[in-house]
């Protein structure tokens, strides 16, 4: 979809309406010149085109679920070619890997929290070409010396007083080729980068206007739903349409290997027929375990060493000789994503004989290698349209390309020859799989005489979500996933003899990345475990943090700032405690300080929460207060209340009646602050999750003494 | 048949009477501003407004409304409505803006039956709204923003 900026809201609802929704987005990117008719953009490179009306069209190559890319990647280009905010358009980039791959990957897709990191270089490059070659422009038609021309506010101007928007240079600019490398601007130059730039998606998610997958509508549509399995992977034997195709409205029903196909005109009637079919399911080979029973097991094995993703010095032996061991197991529940939009994808048949999907695509490539796969095409000839999404947390990038395989294998069993929207209901989206995995974790710790920390081992145990897939070759080392130990495996404390490794368990319930990866856990695991080792030699787990982390500046800088900002030491009214914590994930740093009393329910009641947060470079720092607040809310959520369970292989959890989420009555206030930084930009989307939990787990700790070692709290609290 | 008014203009509808008010607006009437989220009234992302009480539309079949009065995200407008747009916008609170129109209607109908909310009272007007990227925290600063720009 289109997106524009402008400084006047009104003017923009007044435009959004007008200009209504572009559908089927087509990119002149041209080669270079050939293509540039006199009245044609200006299209420097893959990431931008300046229209002869002075526009300047940003193509993001990142989906915008709320994380805030098109503003971000929008602020750094036009901070470099010293556009007016109010000229500035955002697009969704097309499936095209080549010219669109995301670095941190190899293919194109947002995720692990990278799209400012991945795109800082490129969009500074793209921005600083396009600057060059639209002074180059001005130079050639006045005659003057491009060293002398700048650019203020969209305005490209020469020290003699002469004058021109971009429009009036697109032509010029177009035909001028220059050799490279282009050199962004000097940081003390910028004049966006790093000020609090109006997000370009705000008026249209104040107004109704935002278009997200489940809004598309398109001539000769129909609404698909699928009935899925109760238990995971389990095969249709047969079904019985007959009621279904009693429903008016539903106009054709079909099996895939997903389930059971209901295309029908418009949702209701799709649902009404989805709920008349009677399916025989064939579930030879699935699960049938309960959470209970693999938390169990895992116990067990924590018990022995497994794959080895760190070790230093000699862990056994120095836990054999320390004065004092502490041994502590932590366990970790299933989790939905549960995004507000469940899954949904708009699939049609092009002219062309390919096909296009338009939907919230996290992982393009993937997704449109695998929809070729179904209909038997080549990736080129399926196109994707990315939309804004309602949400994510992880969910919509899926290492099969879940949602687009669904959707082409609808498309191909179909008779209907128009366009098709797939829709998950929440109930397919709470009982559909592709959870956080459940975890659990032994840890020792052993202490010397003086009350040191000599020895750290922990063992993880669960689901790998990595091996198998295409990234199993990047993210498995020493068969051990990465993504099960990162946040362990990384630990930044000084400890002479640690050891972390990881028991794989096999599991038939689909499981994957939930915001933040295996700083879920881990971060939980290493921050509860460090304060409780605090705790036993009798020192301030500030105190002990800041002897452990005399090599990690970062780390300690962000812990500092929270812990001052919060009043770290002075003295609590009674009833009260804080706690906290400081973890780093996807190369940014962030903790979290909680006050804590005890609610009238006995649940803990989170009165104040400070953070502080170094992501590098802060390219809006707005935006980063916001993915930090909503993070830790996020974070919050799952530690309160957040489980899913397996129950004889099938999930008990359907919607939010029984899977509690957090509301509004449950956030608690929280301050953020940035450090500020000139190093490059790190994530963000993520970090903010991590610390949360184990900062109140500690607080809860120094409150009442009760220990938290089992998620989430609503069940463990009270109960040890 | 049923018959209502939509943002003002009367519409009629004799298709299944048990169709949830929210399908009307979003597959019939084209006004997909109104958000599927639950089905079941958990969450809130289908706030409307009927006869200018919020309602959840995912759970309000279409026979129930004859000759009620329905306005939507795409057709609410006034005094209040505008400053919660304001303030909205001005605080930057969406994020992914899925929930948006849910919360936006049940912030206007708490902001013009309490026109200066205390947080108690935000928490009771707007606990049936979730939002998963949880901008909780702006959302109640936006509706005392907006109960100031209603004063001004």
């Amino acid at each position: 979809m289109t997106i524009a900026v402008n400084t006047s809201r009104r003017q923009f609802l007044k435009g959004s309406a007008a200009a209504g929704l572009i559908i089927g987005l087509q990119l002149p990117m041209g080669a270079r010149g050939s293509a540039a008719a006199a009245a044609g953009p200006f299209v420097p490179n893959a990431f931008l085109r300046i229209a002869p009306d002075s526009t300047v069209t940003v193509v993001c190559k990142h989906i915008e679920f709320g994380q805030g890319p098109y503003t971000g990647i929008a602020t750094i280009l036009a901070d470099e070619i010293d556009a007016d905010w109010s000229q500035i358009r955002v697009v969704s980039a097309p499936a095209d890997v080549e010219k669109y791959k995301n670095f941190a990957f190899g293919a194109q897709g947002t995720g692990g929290s990278t799209a400012m990191a991945n795109s800082w270089d490129q969009m500074r490059n793209a921005g600083a070409e396009a600057r060059a070659r639209l002074i180059a422009a001005a130079a050639d038609l006045w005659g003057e010396d491009a060293k002398s021309i700048t650019i203020e506010k969209g305005v490209v101007e020469s020290p003699s007083g002469k004058s021109a928007k971009f429009g009036e240079l697109v032509a010029r600019a177009q035909q001028i080729t220059l050799p490279g490398p282009f050199k962004p601007k000097d940081p003390s130059e910028w004049r966006l980068i790093g000020k609090d730039v109006p997000r370009v998606d705000t008026p249209s998610k104040t107004d109704g206007s935002a278009r997200f997958t489940i809004d598309v509508k398109l001539p000769d549509m129909l609404t698909c739903l699928v009935a899925h399995p109760s238990r995971f992977g389990a095969k249709v034997r047969s079904f019985d349409a007959a009621d279904a195709l009693a429903v008016p409205g539903v106009k054709e029903v079909f099996a895939v290997p997903q389930g059971v196909a209901v295309l029908a005109e418009g949702f209701w009637p799709a649902k009404k027929g989805r709920d008349a079919l009677k399916i025989d399911w064939d579930e030879a080979g699935t699960e049938t375990r309960s959470s209970a029973d693999l938390i169990r097991d895992y116990l067990e094995r924590s018990k022995t060493v497994g794959d080895i993703a760190r070790n230093e010095g000699d862990a056994e032996k120095s836990l054999a000789g320390a004065a004092k061991v502490i041994d502590a197991t932590y366990t970790f529940p299933y989790l939905a994503h549960a995004p507000m939009e469940p899954n949904d994808c708009v699939i049609r048949r092009t002219e062309d004989g390919g096909a296009e999907l338009l939907f919230g695509s996290q992982l393009q490539t993937v997704d449109q290698n695998v929809a070729a796969h179904v209909l038997g095409l080549k990736p080129e000839q399926v196109k994707i349209e990315t939309l804004l999404a309602g949400g994510s947390f992880g969910r919509r990038a899926t290492p099969t390309g879940d949602m687009a395989a669904e959707a082409a294998e609808v498309l191909k069993g179909a008779k209907h020859t128009g366009p098709i929207k797939v829709i998950w209901t929440r109930e397919d989206d709470i009982k559909g799989g592709r959870y956080r995995p459940v975890f659990v974790h032994r840890v020792r710790g052993g202490l010397d005489a003086d009350g040191n920390i000599v020895a750290w081992d922990q063992v993880i145990v669960g689901q790998s979500f990595m091996k198998g897939t295409l990234f199993e070759e990047h993210m498995v080392k020493n068969g051990v996933d990465q993504t099960m130990v990162e946040g362990a495996s990384t630990l930044p404390y000084q400890i002479p003899n640690l050891r972390v490794s990881a028991h794989t368990a096999e599991v038939g319930v689909p499981t994957l990345w939930w915001r933040s990866v295996g700083s879920t856990h881990t971060g939980y695991a290493t921050e509860v475990f460090l304060d409780q080792l605090a705790d036993t030699a009798g020192i301030d787990p500030l105190d002990l943090r800041r002897k452990l982390l005399v090599k990690h500046p970062r780390h300690l800088a962000v812990l500092e700032r929270a812990a001052e900002a919060a009043g770290w030491g002075e003295p609590m009214e009674k009833g009260k405690a804080r706690g906290l914590a400081v973890h780093s994930s996807f190369n940014s740093f962030v903790a979290h300080v909680v006050e804590v009393s005890a609610g009238p329910d006995g649940m803990p009641k989170i009165e104040r929460v400070v953070c502080a947060a170094d992501c590098g470079t802060a390219i809006n720092p707005d935006v980063i207060k916001a993915q930090l607040e909503g993070g830790m809310g996020y974070g919050l959520s799952a530690a309160l209340f957040g489980a899913i369970d397996l129950e004889n292989g099938r999930i008990t959890q359907s919607n939010f009646d029984d899977h509690r989420v957090l509301r509004i009555n449950e956030m608690p206030p929280i301050e953020v602050h940035i450090i500020g930084s000139t190093e490059k930009p790190t994530g963000i989307g993520e970090p903010g999750v991590p610390t949360i939990a184990p900062a109140l787990a500690n607080a809860w700790a120094r409150l009442t003494g009760e220990r938290v070692n089992a998620l989430p709290f609503s069940r463990s609290v009270g109960k040890a | 048949m049923t018959s209502l008014t939509i943002n003002g203009k009367p519409v009629e509808f004799s298709g299944d009477p048990d169709m949830p008010l929210l399908w009307f607006l979003r597959d019939i009437q084209g006004l997909t501003g109104t958000k599927f989220g639950c089905g079941v009234a958990q969450c809130g992302a289908c706030t409307v407004h009927v006869n200018d009480q919020p309602r959840r539309a995912c759970v309000t079949p279409i026979r129930t409304l004859e000759g009620a009065e329905v306005t939507t995200i795409e057709g609410a407008s006034g005094n209040v409505v505008d400053a919660v747009r304001a303030a909205w916008i001005a605080l930057e609170v969406p994020q992914c803006g899925y929930c948006q129109s849910g919360q936006i209607m049940s912030a206007v109908n708490l902001l013009t039956e309490i026109p200066k909310p205390s947080d108690e009272d935000i928490d009771l007007a707007m606990n049936g709204n979730i939002c998963r990227c949880c901008t909780y925290h702006r959302i109640r600063a936006a509706v005392h923003d907006a109960s100031r720009r209603m004063e001004g």
